[in-house]
């Protein structure tokens, strides 16, 4: 398919339905609306579905039954609207129904304000549903990649059973980059739904989705199953990206929108002979621990930068131990980093190094 | 179950419904929602729709009712089965889509739910069991408790200017363009029943036909959590309910006004 | 016309709503237990009075009832 000129936002609501999403239901919030209106539009034009729904909250349980009928369906927000859909994804989560959110973070907490941040990291990622659930967390830097990584979501929601976020910010939802869209593949049909989903008790028993289990045993069990599920992911699914580490004595670890500008910092400062190079997770969860426990034997210090005031930096300090210094650069609120932030950032990284090894 | 006659001259015609499923249910004695479950249940074996039907269970004492219906069914977060439902139905339009929910679930943490389904006129059937009460909670104060009345939490009584005026449900969803047939029957005696499960029949023909949004609100009981017994329950219901919650059909397909409320005036006493 | 009701004891929960429906009064709470703990209700009708008019049926929450009437004359 030809490159095109798209917006982050429409991109993945048309990567969706060229994986055969047959349903989004939503509910406008900036820094996103435009999804919404591009699956308004393009969804009938299909013969699929889409409702805006009166909140998110009803937006999310839409979702929920329809995951819970077998069907490829999607919902998308920011930072408030998703806090809105915690409990619907608590409960889609308990019930092992599949389901897709492209979370298009901006600043915050409370109201904040709609520029870009990715201060939603600890609530996705680490908090999110309440109890022992865990949804897939994928941090596209890019259009395309926040394409490629939507298509795919469908998918690794399906192979698991789980939900998958797509964890996007203003910026990406905003901008406009050259992408590729993939081709359309068209949905499932009514007859090739899961066999686990409500279809009708035609010719079987019939099937309850339920997420509560009043026999404490019972939901222990259950848990061990979704823990299960969890660990199964980790173990084939974790995905990052790396440039320059290949003799780098310092690691910027960065997702998304601020591994992206990262990338510029430290080429700029490689010009200035500073060995630095970056590792950027696409996958939040699962995290790349061994690959961050490798790292802190690779380099002699790790600068964490985020669009927001510190989260994924625990998990940084969690995987690598600590065995090298941690430094953090983050701008929050809704403040996007200028690359020169990031490689001043780099600079004192380096300056402290060269302080410690003058009194070595 | 068997329905082997005692007498070979005499032919069962009354069973147990096969949309029911086979299993005794949790609620107490003398609770109307068995009464519902089984009406629910009898109008399904009618229509012959079993197997397309798709049931979304609340939170309230009915939480568990996919255990009591040989149905698929979801289990929805409280207040939001119409949600739910409005996702399976759009995605499922073929499947006859229904949710069963209490006076709290629907009429207090899912008002907007119910209240959008109804305006977007969902073609979904919506079974509306007010009691006046919180019932799996211990016997809370519910939107729908009557001025006066006693509950855990309005220990001295409904006190409207503190504590707000019970909502008549069926009557505002009434109005909303969307909504194609809103009933109000009562559980409390045996004509009111057989006239409840016409209401209920209605409410799923209208989803066949493809009308709009269906709801029929029944007057219920909550022995335990009123500190009555089962009959006196449902006397509690026929002098003290009906003459606040009117019973008749507020809405019917082709009747276009909206809020043209078609109480049939049905004498709190009547039937008995 | 002739009719006769049995009670699924395995579903009765003794809440009694049927004695007060009956026309001829033929139902009562039993006074031995059921498996679950409950009194059991039970059809006494020495005199044949039943004509299965199914209003126990119709109140019983636990659709405990099975309604029984003569076959119609072909």
């Amino acid at each position: 398919m030809a490159r095109q000129l798209l917006k982050g936002n429409v991109a993945f609501a048309e990567a969706a339905i060229r994986a055969g999403c047959e349903a989004y239901f939503g509910y406008p919030i900036t820094p996103q609306t435009e999804a919404l209106e591009h699956m308004a539009k393009r969804m009938p034009e299909l013969g699929r579905t889409f409702v805006q729904a009166e909140s998110e909250v009803a937006a999310i349980n839409m979702v929920y039954g329809a995951a819970t009928a077998g069907v490829r369906v999607m919902t998308s927000s920011s930072s408030p609207g998703v806090s809105l859909m915690m409990e619907g994804l608590s409960y889609i989560a308990g019930s092992r129904v599949p389901m897709v959110i492209v979370d298009v973070m901006r600043g915050g907490p409370g109201l904040g304000n709609i520029a870009p941040a990715q201060s939603d990291y600890n609530q996705m990622v680490k908090g999110g549903p309440h109890g022992d659930a865990r949804m897939i967390v994928l941090a596209p830097a890019t259009v395309q990649e926040l394409i490629d990584l939507t298509a795919e979501a469908f998918e690794l929601a399906e192979r698991y059973r789980c939900i998958t976020v797509v964890l996007a910010d203003g910026s990406l939802g905003q901008m406009m980059e050259p992408a590729e869209l993939p081709p359309m593949t068209e949905p499932r049909r009514a007859e090739d739904r899961p066999a686990w989903a409500l279809t009708g008790a035609s010719g079987r028993e019939p099937h309850a989705i339920t997420s509560i289990y009043l026999d404490p045993e019972e939901e222990e069990a259950y848990n061990q199953e979704l823990q299960a599920t969890y660990r199964e992911i980790e173990r084939q699914e974790v995905r990052f990206e790396e440039a320059y580490l290949a003799g780098a004595r310092i690691a910027v670890v960065a997702f998304g929108t601020a591994g992206r500008l990262s990338l510029t910092a430290i080429e700029a400062a490689r010009d200035e002979d500073i060995a630095v190079g970056l590792l950027r997770p696409v996958t939040l969860f699962p995290f790349p621990e061994e690959r961050l426990r490798r790292l802190a034997h690779e380099v002699d210090a790790i600068l964490v930068v985020e669009m927001n005031a510190g989260q994924m930096l625990g998990d940084v300090r969690r995987a690598t131990r600590e065995r090298v210094p941690i430094h953090f650069f983050g701008r929050t609120g809704g403040v996007v980093p200028m690359p020169e932030e990031v490689l001043d950032a780099i600079r004192g990284v380096q300056a402290e190094l060269m302080r410690e090894e003058a009194v070595a | 179950m068997s329905v082997q006659a005692p007498n070979p001259t005499l032919a069962p015609v009354v069973r147990y419904p096969e949309a029911l499923a086979p299993t005794p249910t949790h609620y107490c004695p003398g609770c109307t929602h068995g009464i519902a479950h089984r009406l629910v249940a009898e109008v399904i074996d009618e229509l012959g729709v079993r197997e397309e039907t798709i049931g979304v269970a609340s939170v309230g004492c009915s939480v568990f009712a996919y255990n009591y219906f040989s149905v698929d069914f979801a289990q929805a977060p409280h207040g939001r089965a119409p949600a739910l439902a409005t996702g399976i139905k759009r995605t499922s339009p073929d499947k006859v889509v229904f949710t069963y929910q209490g006076d709290g679930d629907l009429a207090s943490i899912g008002a907007a739910e119910i209240l959008h389904a109804a305006a977007r006129g969902e073609n979904i059937t919506v079974i509306f069991i007010n009691n006046a009460i919180y019932g799996m909670t211990g016997g809370q104060m519910a939107p729908t408790t009557l001025a006066g009345q006693r509950t855990t939490s309005s220990p001295l009584g409904r006190d409207v200017k503190l504590q707000g005026h019970p909502l008549k449900m069926s009557e505002i969803l009434a109005q909303v363009d969307g909504a194609a047939y809103v009933a109000r029957r009562s559980l409390h005696d045996v004509v009111n029943i057989r006239r409840a499960k016409k209401a209920i029949r209605k409410a799923f023909e209208v989803q066949q036909q493809g009308l709009g949004f269906a709801m029929v609100e029944l007057l219920s009981s909550c022995p335990t959590n009123w500190g009555m017994e089962a009959q006196e329950a449902l006397d509690f219901i026929r002098d003290d309910m009906v003459p606040f919650y009117p019973l008749g059909e507020f809405k019917v397909p082709g009747n276009g006004a909206p809020g043209g409320a078609k109480g049939d005036g049905q004498h709190p006493k009547g039937g008995r | 016309m002739k009719g006769t009701v049995t009670v699924d004891e395995a579903l009765c929960k003794g809440c009694g709503l049927c004695t007060g429906v009956c026309p001829k009064g033929l139902l009562a709470l039993s006074t031995r237990f059921s498996e679950r703990g409950y009194h059991p209700v039970e059809l006494t009708d020495p005199d044949d009075l039943c004509t299965g008019c199914e209003l126990c049926s119709v109140i019983c929450p636990e659709a405990a009832f099975t309604v029984y009437r003569e076959r119609a004359a072909a």
